[in-house]
Protein backbone atom coordinates (compact mmCIF):
# COMPACT_ATOMS: atom_id res chain seq x y z
CA UNK A 1 0.00 0.00 0.00
CA UNK A 2 1.58 3.21 -0.96
CA UNK A 3 1.44 6.14 1.50
CA UNK A 4 1.59 9.83 0.34
CA UNK A 5 1.41 13.23 2.34
CA UNK A 6 1.36 16.43 1.16
CA UNK A 7 1.15 20.09 3.52
CA UNK A 8 1.11 23.90 2.64
CA UNK A 9 2.83 26.12 4.18
CA UNK A 10 3.92 29.84 3.60
CA UNK A 11 4.00 30.95 -0.03
CA UNK A 12 4.75 26.73 -1.18
CA UNK A 13 3.30 23.17 -1.34
CA UNK A 14 5.36 20.04 -0.58
CA UNK A 15 4.10 16.85 -1.80
CA UNK A 16 6.02 13.60 -0.42
CA UNK A 17 5.32 9.84 -1.73
CA UNK A 18 6.80 6.89 -0.99
CA UNK A 19 9.19 5.01 -3.58
CA UNK A 20 8.66 1.48 -3.42
CA UNK A 21 6.64 -0.28 -6.20
CA UNK A 22 5.21 -3.85 -4.47
CA UNK A 23 3.63 -6.39 -6.28
CA UNK A 24 2.21 -9.04 -3.73
CA UNK A 25 4.36 -9.14 -0.73
CA UNK A 26 7.11 -8.35 -2.30
CA UNK A 27 9.28 -5.32 -3.34
CA UNK A 28 9.78 -5.20 -7.13
CA UNK A 29 11.42 -1.87 -7.28
CA UNK A 30 12.40 0.89 -3.80
CA UNK A 31 12.70 3.87 -6.26
CA UNK A 32 9.92 4.38 -8.04
CA UNK A 33 9.18 8.14 -8.35
CA UNK A 34 5.28 8.56 -7.83
CA UNK A 35 5.00 12.40 -8.18
CA UNK A 36 4.54 13.63 -11.69
CA UNK A 37 5.55 17.58 -12.63
CA UNK A 38 2.72 18.35 -14.81
CA UNK A 39 3.18 21.92 -15.44
CA UNK A 40 6.26 24.89 -14.08
CA UNK A 41 3.94 25.01 -10.96
CA UNK A 42 1.62 22.09 -10.25
CA UNK A 43 2.69 18.51 -9.20
CA UNK A 44 0.56 15.67 -8.63
CA UNK A 45 1.56 12.48 -6.43
CA UNK A 46 -0.78 8.92 -7.63
CA UNK A 47 -1.22 6.12 -5.69
CA UNK A 48 -3.55 3.12 -5.84
CA UNK A 49 -4.28 -0.16 -8.41
CA UNK A 50 -1.29 -1.01 -9.99
CA UNK A 51 -1.25 -0.34 -13.53
CA UNK A 52 -3.95 2.31 -13.62
CA UNK A 53 -1.59 4.93 -11.59
CA UNK A 54 0.60 5.32 -14.35
CA UNK A 55 -1.61 5.17 -16.70
CA UNK A 56 -3.80 7.72 -15.52
CA UNK A 57 -1.10 9.95 -14.39
CA UNK A 58 0.54 9.62 -17.89
CA UNK A 59 -2.87 10.77 -19.63
CA UNK A 60 -3.39 13.67 -16.75
CA UNK A 61 0.36 15.20 -17.77
CA UNK A 62 -0.02 15.08 -21.48
CA UNK A 63 -3.30 16.57 -21.50
CA UNK A 64 -2.07 19.74 -19.08
CA UNK A 65 1.05 19.82 -21.37
CA UNK A 66 -0.77 19.73 -24.57
CA UNK A 67 -2.83 22.76 -22.84
CA UNK A 68 0.22 24.86 -22.15
CA UNK A 69 1.47 24.02 -25.72
CA UNK A 70 -1.96 25.15 -27.38
CA UNK A 71 -2.41 28.22 -24.82
CA UNK A 72 1.31 29.03 -24.35
CA UNK A 73 0.34 29.57 -20.52
CA UNK A 74 -0.73 26.62 -18.18
CA UNK A 75 -3.47 25.77 -16.20
CA UNK A 76 -3.60 27.42 -13.28
CA UNK A 77 -3.95 24.92 -9.88
CA UNK A 78 -7.56 24.80 -9.42
CA UNK A 79 -8.65 24.68 -13.09
CA UNK A 80 -6.30 21.51 -13.09
CA UNK A 81 -7.40 19.80 -10.25
CA UNK A 82 -10.85 20.44 -11.58
CA UNK A 83 -10.22 19.06 -14.39
CA UNK A 84 -7.63 15.90 -13.40
CA UNK A 85 -11.09 15.49 -11.02
CA UNK A 86 -13.46 15.29 -13.65
CA UNK A 87 -11.66 12.92 -15.59
CA UNK A 88 -11.53 10.94 -13.16
CA UNK A 89 -15.14 10.78 -12.60
CA UNK A 90 -15.81 10.44 -16.19
CA UNK A 91 -13.66 7.12 -15.64
CA UNK A 92 -15.36 5.80 -13.06
CA UNK A 93 -18.41 5.53 -14.80
CA UNK A 94 -16.79 4.21 -17.88
CA UNK A 95 -16.21 0.02 -18.05
CA UNK A 96 -13.13 -0.24 -16.60
CA UNK A 97 -12.63 3.09 -14.45
CA UNK A 98 -9.40 3.87 -12.97
CA UNK A 99 -8.43 3.40 -9.85
CA UNK A 100 -6.05 6.23 -8.24
CA UNK A 101 -6.09 8.30 -5.95
CA UNK A 102 -4.13 11.72 -5.98
CA UNK A 103 -2.86 14.60 -4.32
CA UNK A 104 -2.45 17.73 -6.32
CA UNK A 105 -0.12 20.46 -5.25
CA UNK A 106 0.35 23.83 -6.91
CA UNK A 107 1.56 27.49 -6.58
CA UNK A 108 -0.68 30.26 -8.63
CA UNK A 109 1.80 32.59 -9.53
CA UNK A 110 -1.72 35.18 -10.50
CA UNK A 111 -2.84 35.00 -6.83
CA UNK A 112 0.79 33.97 -4.82
CA UNK A 113 -0.99 31.18 -3.24
CA UNK A 114 -0.03 27.68 -3.11
CA UNK A 115 -3.07 25.29 -3.50
CA UNK A 116 -3.46 21.61 -2.72
CA UNK A 117 -6.35 18.92 -3.35
CA UNK A 118 -6.82 15.91 -2.24
CA UNK A 119 -9.05 13.35 -4.57
CA UNK A 120 -9.64 9.98 -4.33
CA UNK A 121 -10.68 7.45 -6.80
CA UNK A 122 -14.35 8.39 -7.11
CA UNK A 123 -13.81 11.59 -7.97
CA UNK A 124 -14.29 13.24 -4.64
CA UNK A 125 -12.38 16.30 -4.46
CA UNK A 126 -11.65 18.71 -1.22
CA UNK A 127 -9.14 21.88 -0.83
CA UNK A 128 -6.90 21.03 1.95
CA UNK A 129 -4.49 22.15 3.63
CA UNK A 130 -2.62 19.11 4.33
CA UNK A 131 -3.99 15.26 3.09
CA UNK A 132 -2.63 11.98 3.40
CA UNK A 133 -3.64 9.21 1.40
CA UNK A 134 -2.82 4.82 2.07
CA UNK A 135 -2.50 3.99 5.66
CA UNK A 136 -0.42 7.08 6.64
CA UNK A 137 -3.24 9.01 6.75
CA UNK A 138 -4.39 7.14 9.99
CA UNK A 139 -1.20 8.31 11.96
CA UNK A 140 -0.56 11.54 10.09
CA UNK A 141 -3.67 13.54 10.05
CA UNK A 142 -4.23 13.73 13.35
CA UNK A 143 -0.85 14.83 14.15
CA UNK A 144 -1.27 17.52 10.92
CA UNK A 145 -4.12 18.80 13.35
CA UNK A 146 -2.10 19.13 15.78
CA UNK A 147 1.08 20.73 14.83
CA UNK A 148 0.65 21.96 10.79
CA UNK A 149 1.08 25.57 10.41
CA UNK A 150 -0.25 27.37 7.02
CA UNK A 151 2.66 30.01 7.81
CA UNK A 152 5.55 28.12 8.14
CA UNK A 153 8.55 28.48 6.55
CA UNK A 154 9.80 25.72 4.31
CA UNK A 155 12.21 24.54 6.95
CA UNK A 156 9.49 23.99 9.30
CA UNK A 157 7.09 22.74 6.86
CA UNK A 158 10.09 19.54 6.01
CA UNK A 159 9.64 19.19 9.93
CA UNK A 160 6.19 18.82 10.24
CA UNK A 161 6.87 16.31 7.50
CA UNK A 162 9.32 14.72 9.10
CA UNK A 163 7.45 14.11 12.01
CA UNK A 164 4.58 12.63 9.89
CA UNK A 165 7.43 10.31 8.18
CA UNK A 166 8.62 9.38 12.03
CA UNK A 167 5.47 8.03 13.26
CA UNK A 168 4.36 5.97 10.24
CA UNK A 169 8.25 4.72 10.44
CA UNK A 170 7.22 4.04 13.93
CA UNK A 171 3.81 2.64 14.27
CA UNK A 172 2.87 1.38 11.10
CA UNK A 173 3.82 -2.56 10.80
CA UNK A 174 5.30 -2.22 6.95
CA UNK A 175 6.84 0.97 6.65
CA UNK A 176 8.50 2.29 3.29
CA UNK A 177 12.65 2.86 3.49
CA UNK A 178 12.79 5.88 1.06
CA UNK A 179 10.24 8.83 0.35
CA UNK A 180 10.45 11.19 -2.91
CA UNK A 181 9.64 14.65 -1.57
CA UNK A 182 9.19 17.37 -4.16
CA UNK A 183 8.39 21.12 -3.47
CA UNK A 184 6.46 24.01 -5.52
CA UNK A 185 6.65 27.56 -4.69
CA UNK A 186 6.69 30.98 -6.63
CA UNK A 187 10.18 29.57 -8.48
CA UNK A 188 8.71 26.54 -9.62
CA UNK A 189 9.26 22.86 -8.76
CA UNK A 190 12.50 21.38 -6.96
CA UNK A 191 13.10 18.65 -5.66
CA UNK A 192 14.73 17.64 -1.90
CA UNK A 193 16.45 15.28 0.03
CA UNK A 194 14.38 14.24 3.44
CA UNK B 1 3.62 -29.72 57.39
CA UNK B 2 0.57 -28.05 58.11
CA UNK B 3 -0.71 -29.10 54.77
CA UNK B 4 -0.29 -33.06 55.47
CA UNK B 5 -1.74 -33.05 58.53
CA UNK B 6 -5.02 -30.97 57.40
CA UNK B 7 -5.02 -33.34 54.47
CA UNK B 8 -5.05 -36.42 56.05
CA UNK B 9 -7.04 -35.58 59.36
CA UNK B 10 -10.21 -36.84 59.73
CA UNK B 11 -11.75 -34.37 62.31
CA UNK B 12 -11.02 -31.05 60.93
CA UNK B 13 -13.28 -28.71 58.75
CA UNK B 14 -11.84 -29.11 55.71
CA UNK B 15 -12.14 -33.36 56.06
CA UNK B 16 -15.83 -32.46 56.60
CA UNK B 17 -15.84 -30.99 53.36
CA UNK B 18 -13.52 -33.67 51.85
CA UNK B 19 -16.44 -36.23 52.98
CA UNK B 20 -19.43 -33.95 52.12
CA UNK B 21 -17.91 -33.93 48.37
CA UNK B 22 -17.23 -37.38 48.36
CA UNK B 23 -21.13 -37.97 49.04
CA UNK B 24 -22.33 -35.72 46.70
CA UNK B 25 -20.07 -35.54 44.32
CA UNK B 26 -17.73 -32.51 43.04
CA UNK B 27 -19.63 -29.46 42.42
CA UNK B 28 -17.80 -28.42 39.19
CA UNK B 29 -18.67 -24.68 39.35
CA UNK B 30 -18.19 -23.64 42.58
CA UNK B 31 -14.10 -23.39 43.09
CA UNK B 32 -12.47 -23.44 46.46
CA UNK B 33 -11.61 -20.27 46.63
CA UNK B 34 -15.22 -18.73 46.76
CA UNK B 35 -15.86 -20.64 50.04
CA UNK B 36 -17.43 -18.65 52.58
CA UNK B 37 -17.64 -15.51 50.06
CA UNK B 38 -20.01 -14.43 48.03
CA UNK B 39 -17.39 -11.48 46.70
CA UNK B 40 -19.77 -9.04 45.30
CA UNK B 41 -21.79 -11.51 43.28
CA UNK B 42 -24.33 -11.17 46.36
CA UNK B 43 -26.32 -14.94 47.17
CA UNK B 44 -27.00 -14.62 43.93
CA UNK B 45 -23.91 -16.77 42.18
CA UNK B 46 -23.53 -19.76 43.28
CA UNK B 47 -19.65 -19.80 43.32
CA UNK B 48 -17.47 -18.75 40.70
CA UNK B 49 -19.28 -17.61 37.46
CA UNK B 50 -20.06 -19.81 34.03
CA UNK B 51 -21.52 -18.86 31.30
CA UNK B 52 -24.08 -20.65 28.97
CA UNK B 53 -23.14 -21.83 25.76
CA UNK B 54 -25.11 -22.03 22.72
CA UNK B 55 -25.99 -25.68 22.27
CA UNK B 56 -24.33 -26.21 18.62
CA UNK B 57 -21.64 -28.23 17.47
CA UNK B 58 -19.61 -24.96 16.95
CA UNK B 59 -20.54 -22.31 19.45
CA UNK B 60 -17.84 -19.75 18.41
CA UNK B 61 -19.40 -19.54 14.29
CA UNK B 62 -22.98 -19.65 16.16
CA UNK B 63 -22.07 -16.14 17.69
CA UNK B 64 -19.99 -14.48 14.21
CA UNK B 65 -22.82 -15.78 12.32
CA UNK B 66 -25.34 -13.19 14.91
CA UNK B 67 -22.91 -10.49 15.89
CA UNK B 68 -20.73 -9.80 12.41
CA UNK B 69 -21.96 -6.99 11.76
CA UNK B 70 -19.49 -6.24 9.14
CA UNK B 71 -20.44 -9.08 6.83
CA UNK B 72 -24.27 -8.88 7.56
CA UNK B 73 -25.51 -5.46 9.06
CA UNK B 74 -28.99 -6.62 9.90
CA UNK B 75 -27.21 -9.43 12.24
CA UNK B 76 -29.41 -10.04 15.18
CA UNK B 77 -26.80 -9.13 17.79
CA UNK B 78 -24.78 -5.95 17.74
CA UNK B 79 -21.73 -5.60 20.10
CA UNK B 80 -21.01 -2.41 21.19
CA UNK B 81 -17.59 -1.37 19.82
CA UNK B 82 -15.54 1.55 18.63
CA UNK B 83 -13.24 3.15 21.13
CA UNK B 84 -10.25 5.42 21.92
CA UNK B 85 -8.36 4.64 24.98
CA UNK B 86 -4.56 5.45 26.01
CA UNK B 87 -2.66 5.05 28.85
CA UNK B 88 0.82 5.91 29.70
CA UNK B 89 3.53 6.04 32.32
CA UNK B 90 6.27 8.88 32.85
CA UNK B 91 7.80 10.52 35.78
CA UNK B 92 5.24 12.16 37.74
CA UNK B 93 3.08 8.57 37.30
CA UNK B 94 0.58 7.31 35.11
CA UNK B 95 -2.28 8.91 32.32
CA UNK B 96 -5.51 7.11 31.53
CA UNK B 97 -7.51 8.84 29.13
CA UNK B 98 -10.82 7.41 27.45
CA UNK B 99 -13.53 8.14 25.03
CA UNK B 100 -17.01 8.17 26.06
CA UNK B 101 -18.77 6.88 22.89
CA UNK B 102 -20.26 3.68 22.47
CA UNK B 103 -21.96 2.81 19.37
CA UNK B 104 -23.63 -0.31 17.99
CA UNK B 105 -22.92 -0.48 13.81
CA UNK B 106 -22.93 2.86 12.90
CA UNK B 107 -25.71 4.12 16.11
CA UNK B 108 -24.65 5.74 18.60
CA UNK B 109 -25.66 4.08 21.38
CA UNK B 110 -24.24 6.62 24.22
CA UNK B 111 -21.98 9.54 24.70
CA UNK B 112 -21.64 8.92 28.31
CA UNK B 113 -20.37 5.57 29.05
CA UNK B 114 -17.19 5.25 32.12
CA UNK B 115 -14.47 3.36 30.21
CA UNK B 116 -12.46 3.71 32.39
CA UNK B 117 -13.15 0.64 35.42
CA UNK B 118 -12.00 1.44 39.25
CA UNK B 119 -10.80 -2.11 39.90
CA UNK B 120 -9.56 -0.70 43.65
CA UNK B 121 -8.03 2.25 44.21
CA UNK B 122 -4.37 1.77 43.21
CA UNK B 123 -5.85 -0.31 40.11
CA UNK B 124 -7.44 1.03 36.75
CA UNK B 125 -8.50 -0.87 33.72
CA UNK B 126 -9.43 0.45 30.36
CA UNK B 127 -12.34 -0.69 27.86
CA UNK B 128 -12.00 -1.26 24.77
CA UNK B 129 -14.11 -3.90 22.70
CA UNK B 130 -17.19 -5.62 24.05
CA UNK B 131 -17.83 -3.26 27.23
CA UNK B 132 -19.92 -6.11 28.82
CA UNK B 133 -16.97 -8.42 28.73
CA UNK B 134 -14.55 -5.70 30.51
CA UNK B 135 -17.07 -4.11 32.22
CA UNK B 136 -17.90 -7.81 33.92
CA UNK B 137 -14.73 -9.68 33.89
CA UNK B 138 -12.45 -6.24 35.63
CA UNK B 139 -14.70 -5.85 37.93
CA UNK B 140 -14.40 -9.77 38.88
CA UNK B 141 -10.85 -8.84 38.66
CA UNK B 142 -11.48 -6.47 41.25
CA UNK B 143 -13.15 -9.35 43.39
CA UNK B 144 -10.06 -11.66 42.67
CA UNK B 145 -7.48 -8.74 43.90
CA UNK B 146 -9.40 -8.25 46.77
CA UNK B 147 -8.90 -11.82 48.04
CA UNK B 148 -5.10 -11.81 46.93
CA UNK B 149 -5.05 -8.88 49.84
CA UNK B 150 -6.88 -10.87 52.37
CA UNK B 151 -4.79 -14.12 51.86
CA UNK B 152 -1.23 -12.56 51.64
CA UNK B 153 -1.62 -9.23 53.92
CA UNK B 154 -0.33 -7.07 50.78
CA UNK B 155 -1.78 -5.30 47.82
CA UNK B 156 -1.50 -7.20 44.82
CA UNK B 157 1.17 -5.90 41.78
CA UNK B 158 -0.04 -4.44 39.08
CA UNK B 159 1.84 -7.24 36.99
CA UNK B 160 -0.03 -10.07 38.72
CA UNK B 161 -2.87 -8.53 38.66
CA UNK B 162 -2.76 -8.25 34.57
CA UNK B 163 -1.39 -11.82 34.53
CA UNK B 164 -4.83 -13.22 36.20
CA UNK B 165 -6.69 -11.38 33.61
CA UNK B 166 -4.65 -12.46 30.84
CA UNK B 167 -4.84 -16.45 32.06
CA UNK B 168 -7.94 -16.10 32.47
CA UNK B 169 -9.31 -14.62 29.09
CA UNK B 170 -6.70 -16.86 27.91
CA UNK B 171 -8.98 -19.76 28.84
CA UNK B 172 -11.87 -18.27 27.11
CA UNK B 173 -10.21 -17.88 24.02
CA UNK B 174 -11.87 -18.37 20.97
CA UNK B 175 -14.94 -18.76 22.47
CA UNK B 176 -15.87 -14.79 21.51
CA UNK B 177 -14.44 -12.97 24.37
CA UNK B 178 -13.80 -9.41 22.65
CA UNK B 179 -11.68 -7.19 24.92
CA UNK B 180 -9.07 -4.89 24.82
CA UNK B 181 -7.22 -3.17 28.05
CA UNK B 182 -4.30 -1.29 29.92
CA UNK B 183 -4.73 -2.99 33.20
CA UNK B 184 -3.07 0.48 34.81
CA UNK B 185 -1.82 0.97 38.49
CA UNK B 186 0.99 1.85 41.09
CA UNK B 187 2.87 -0.72 43.41
CA UNK B 188 6.01 -1.59 45.07
CA UNK B 189 7.90 -1.24 41.85
CA UNK B 190 6.65 2.35 40.93
CA UNK B 191 3.76 2.95 38.08
CA UNK B 192 2.98 0.17 36.04
CA UNK B 193 1.28 -0.56 32.64
CA UNK B 194 -0.48 -3.47 30.68
CA UNK B 195 -1.13 -4.30 27.62
CA UNK B 196 -4.05 -7.32 28.10
CA UNK B 197 -6.20 -8.35 24.98
CA UNK B 198 -8.73 -11.59 24.33
CA UNK B 199 -6.36 -13.35 22.56
CA UNK B 200 -4.08 -13.52 25.29
CA UNK B 201 -1.42 -11.15 24.17
CA UNK B 202 0.01 -9.33 27.82
CA UNK B 203 2.47 -6.21 26.94
CA UNK B 204 4.18 -4.38 29.76
CA UNK B 205 4.82 -1.17 28.07
CA UNK B 206 5.32 2.91 28.63
CA UNK B 207 3.03 4.06 26.34
CA UNK B 208 -0.84 2.17 24.76
CA UNK B 209 -3.42 3.52 22.57
CA UNK B 210 -6.14 0.77 22.32
CA UNK B 211 -9.58 0.83 19.78
CA UNK B 212 -10.39 1.98 16.09
CA UNK B 213 -9.20 5.59 16.97
CA UNK B 214 -5.45 4.12 18.52
CA UNK B 215 -4.30 5.36 15.23
CA UNK B 216 -4.92 8.70 15.92
CA UNK B 217 -4.01 9.36 19.32
CA UNK B 218 -0.76 7.98 18.49
CA UNK B 219 -0.34 10.24 16.32
CA UNK B 220 -0.37 13.09 18.73
CA UNK B 221 1.12 11.28 21.46
CA UNK B 222 4.47 9.73 20.24
CA UNK B 223 4.86 13.00 18.72
CA UNK B 224 4.80 14.67 22.54
CA UNK B 225 5.37 12.36 24.37
CA UNK B 226 8.30 12.64 26.86
CA UNK B 227 9.83 11.03 30.14
CA UNK B 228 10.39 13.89 32.36
CA UNK B 229 6.33 15.29 31.67
CA UNK B 230 5.30 17.74 33.92
CA UNK B 231 1.60 16.63 35.28
CA UNK B 232 0.10 19.65 33.93
CA UNK B 233 2.11 18.61 30.57
CA UNK B 234 1.13 15.20 31.17
CA UNK B 235 -2.77 15.13 31.39
CA UNK B 236 -2.86 18.25 28.44
CA UNK B 237 -1.21 15.55 26.33
CA UNK B 238 -3.71 12.93 26.98
CA UNK B 239 -6.42 14.97 26.89
CA UNK B 240 -5.31 16.50 23.36
CA UNK B 241 -4.64 12.78 22.15
CA UNK B 242 -8.33 11.86 22.70
CA UNK B 243 -9.18 14.83 21.54
CA UNK B 244 -7.48 14.01 18.28
CA UNK B 245 -9.12 10.86 18.03
CA UNK B 246 -12.44 12.00 18.76
CA UNK B 247 -12.26 14.51 16.08
CA UNK B 248 -10.91 11.61 13.58
CA UNK B 249 -12.47 8.49 13.96
CA UNK B 250 -16.49 8.29 13.68
CA UNK B 251 -16.69 5.73 16.25
CA UNK B 252 -14.61 7.70 19.12
CA UNK B 253 -16.10 10.85 20.46
CA UNK B 254 -18.64 12.71 23.36
CA UNK B 255 -16.18 12.95 26.14
CA UNK B 256 -12.75 12.76 27.72
CA UNK B 257 -12.38 11.07 30.96
CA UNK B 258 -9.24 11.88 32.34
CA UNK B 259 -7.73 9.70 35.12
CA UNK B 260 -3.80 10.17 36.81
CA UNK B 261 -2.27 7.25 38.99
CA UNK B 262 0.42 8.48 41.50
CA UNK B 263 2.03 6.52 44.46
CA UNK B 264 -1.55 7.38 46.76
CA UNK B 265 -3.54 5.95 44.20
CA UNK B 266 -5.69 7.04 41.31
CA UNK B 267 -7.10 10.45 40.86
CA UNK B 268 -10.19 11.10 38.52
CA UNK B 269 -8.93 14.58 36.54
CA UNK B 270 -12.23 15.12 34.85
CA UNK B 271 -14.74 14.70 32.15
CA UNK B 272 -14.02 17.10 29.16
CA UNK B 273 -16.47 17.78 26.21
CA UNK B 274 -14.77 17.46 22.72
CA UNK B 275 -16.85 19.39 21.00
CA UNK B 276 -15.91 22.07 23.67
CA UNK B 277 -12.62 21.31 23.62
CA UNK B 278 -12.57 21.45 20.01
CA UNK B 279 -14.13 25.42 19.92
CA UNK B 280 -12.80 26.56 23.07
CA UNK B 281 -10.32 24.54 25.05
CA UNK B 282 -10.52 22.90 28.11
CA UNK B 283 -11.05 25.71 29.89
CA UNK B 284 -8.77 27.32 32.79
CA UNK B 285 -6.74 24.31 33.44
CA UNK B 286 -2.64 23.84 34.28
CA UNK B 287 -1.17 22.90 30.99
CA UNK B 288 -3.58 23.29 28.49
CA UNK B 289 -2.27 26.48 25.53
CA UNK B 290 -5.79 28.39 25.70
CA UNK B 291 -8.03 28.24 23.39
CA UNK B 292 -9.80 25.17 21.28
CA UNK B 293 -7.42 22.27 19.92
CA UNK B 294 -9.45 22.38 16.25
CA UNK B 295 -7.44 22.85 13.42
CA UNK B 296 -9.69 26.00 11.97
CA UNK B 297 -9.96 27.26 15.27
CA UNK B 298 -6.43 27.18 15.93
CA UNK B 299 -5.03 28.73 12.68
CA UNK B 300 -8.39 31.39 11.98
CA UNK B 301 -7.14 34.03 10.46
CA UNK B 302 -3.67 32.57 8.94
CA UNK B 303 -2.93 32.33 5.27
CA UNK B 304 -0.57 30.59 2.94
CA UNK B 305 -1.08 32.93 0.77
CA UNK B 306 2.44 35.29 -0.22
CA UNK B 307 1.82 37.83 -2.25
CA UNK B 308 4.99 40.13 -2.13
CA UNK B 309 4.58 43.20 -0.04
CA UNK B 310 4.82 45.90 -2.55
CA UNK B 311 1.96 45.01 -4.65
Amino acid sequence: MDISFALTGKGYVIVAADTTAARSIVKMKVDEDKIKVLSPHLLMAYSGEPGDTVQFAEYIERNIRLYHIRNTYALRPPSAASWIRRSLADSLRSRRPYAVNLLVGGYDTSTHTPHLYWIDYLGTMSEVPFAAHGYGAYFALSLLDRYHDPEASVEEGLATLRRCLDEVAKRLVVTPEKYKVKIVDKDGVREVEI
Amino acid sequence: MNSFLTRYSSTTPEADIRKAKELYGEDDDVSEMIWGSAGGFGNLAKGVPTFKVPAVPDPTSFLRMHTDDHADPSCRIKIKHGTTTLAFRYQGGVIVAVDSRATAGSYVASGTVKKVIEINPYLLGTMAGGAADCQYWETYLGMQCRLHELRNRERISVAAASKYLSNLVYSYKGMGLSMGTMICGWDKTGPAIFYVDSDGTRLRGDLFSVGSGSTFAYGVLDQGYRWDLTDEEAQELGRRSIYAAGHRDAFSGNTVNLYHVKQDGWQFIGNYDISELHYNGPGNVPGAPGGGYGYDVRVAGRSSANAPEDQ
